[in-house]
């Protein structure tokens, strides 16, 4: 018997963790992030999830606790946003060099000055270089289906999540989400073993100083050097594709749905023109590829859903024969583009693709994008590669002038 | 064949040494004059304000009292906090002599 139930984003990310059976919350709360771990505050409350739930002052004490209780073994879950997540940026980089499976969901907010609530994707994608593994939901059951997943994909790469969603587009919009039955994530997700087993008994210093040469212990064994521990949490991240791939599949085994693992399609077998862009932006983009299509332009769109590790190789199967290529996103790398635009270029280099790819900042501090907006923009583009133009960049909705 | 590590995250079994043998970051080196160290004057564990304040924890607080040069740093805490003045650091060079 499926369970369907009218939710918002948030509230499926708290399911998401409450299904998981996390052991340990810790959370500080910002707007548009903080219903989820209320709701989760309440379970915990009520005895519903037999959970430690750990008040602190701010988010950077939020990670140190998420730190310390995944060292500990426990499993672990936050939420935040924006100024929050910034806030965290110091501790990211400890959970993930020491190779924490701690998963956060970042309810997407853009980032001050000047102040705004409303939502970009500024606050994640500054963060890109933490190494955190990213995923980017487009509608509220993903948001669901990929916090279990992370669990998992995260306790077996020994690499940090970030599930990543947009705020109030996703957070606070209720839509049917199907609620997994708890024993079959059970199956799905086994209980969470430790890198390394802490015991009175047997000791270990954590993260010492380390230096930049390798270094024999009191024991006689030679350790890493810093580069060396660097490399291995590069690697990590490089081969975690195939676990999420893996991960997404068994997943859509048990419960009949597949998020499509790296990146998701629509309509792209004979596309002349390839919309990118990543979290709710893409879920419009569809909607804009069949405003095109009517209008006699064959569209597609390409959901990027893990950002980091970058899908390289589905990126170059997917755009290389693509004739045009249009990426919309909610974030700008100042004094260059957009980052997904940067990165599906790079991805190309070397490849054999010479389509154009235009470039459009769309949506920052929450102004709204319609289809129809994203569909005009396609074709201004497919106009201006017509006329030779290959490299734009627009800022869509923008006074620009 | 050389063991390899295998921790995916920097850590380390706690035992002496495991920073390395600081003793070679030294440049001054406490001499401590015994005929003025209260404990050994007194005869009478005493005083081990330098086992205290030692920041590295290289001071045993015995009779006399003894400073592992393998680990001290040479920071002179232990001769700036000395009631007696019964240490005094002494420049590596002469050390030596």
């Amino acid at each position: 018997m499926s369970n369907v139930e009218i939710m918002t984003g948030n509230q499926a990310a708290a399911y998401g963790a409450k299904l998981s059976k996390v052991q340990v919350i810790s959370a500080y709360p910002i707007t548009p992030s903080t219903p989820v771990t209320e709701i989760i505050a309440q379970w915990v409350e009520k005895g519903e999830l037999k959970a430690e739930y750990i008040r602190v002052e701010s988010e950077h004490s939020v990670m140190a606790v998420c730190v310390s209780a995944s060292t500990v073994g426990a499993r672990v879950f936050t939420a935040t946003s924006s100024h929050g997540l910034l806030y965290m940026h110091e501790q990211l980089h400890w959970a993930a060099g020491s190779r924490l499976p701690i998963v956060l969901c970042c309810v997407n907010r853009a980032v001050g000055a000047p102040w705004s609530i409303f939502n970009d994707q500024q606050d994640s994608i500054a963060q890109r270089d933490t190494g955190w593994i990213q995923i980017y939901c487009r509608d509220n059951q993903e948001i669901l289906d990929s916090v279990i997943q992370a669990y998992r994909i995260a306790e077996e790469v020994y690499c940090p999540v970030m599930v990543c969603y947009d705020g109030f587009v996703l957070s606070h919009t209720i839509m049917p989400v199907e609620i997994p039955d708890a024993e079959r994530v059970c199956r799905f997700l086994p209980p969470y073993k430790p890198h390394t087993i802490l015991s009175p008994e047997d000791p270990r210093n954590i993260n010492p100083v380390i230096f930049p040469w390798q270094r024999r212990d009191a024991e006689g064994i030679l350790r890493d050097g810093y580069m060396d521990m660097r490399w291995k949490l590069q690697h990590a991240l490089e081969g975690s594709r195939e676990v999420i791939i893996k991960t997404c599949r068994d997943y859509a085994e048990l419960f009949g749905r597949d998020q499509g693992g790296m990146l998701w399609t629509y309509r792209t077998e004979d596309a002349e023109v390839l919309l990118a862009a990543m979290g709710s932006i893409a879920t419009e983009a569809t909607t804009a590829a069949d405003i095109l299509r009517e209008g006699g332009i064959r569209a597609g769109v390409v959901g990027i859903r893990v950002y980091r590790p970058f899908p390289r190789g589905e990126v170059r199967d997917v755009f290389g024969k693509a004739p045009a290529i249009v990426v919309f996103e909610k974030n700008i790398s100042y004094g260059y583009e957009g980052a997904l635009c940067a990165d599906i270029k790079a991805a190309l280099y070397g490849a054999g693709s010479q389509a154009p790819v235009h470039n459009f900042i769309a949506g920052l501090g929450g102004r709204d994008v319609k289809a129809r907006e994203l569909a005009e923009a396609a074709r201004s583009s497919l106009a201006a590669i017509a006329a030779g133009n290959s490299e734009r960049q627009t800022w869509l909705n923008c006074a620009t002038e | 064949m050389e063991l390899k590590d295998d921790n995916i995250s920097a850590m380390c079994k706690p035992a002496v040494g495991e920073a390395g043998r600081t003793g070679d970051w030294r440049d001054a080196t406490p001499v401590i004059d015994h005929s003025k160290c209260i404990a050994s004057v007194k005869n009478r564990p005493a005083c081990y304000l330098c086992w205290l304040y030692c920041p590295d924890g290289i001071v045993t607080a015995g009779i006399p009292v003894r400073i592992d040069l393998e680990y001290c740093k040479g920071c002179g805490i232990c001769a700036e906090e000395c009631p007696a003045k019964a240490i005094t650091m002494v420049m590596r060079e002469e050390a030596g002599k």
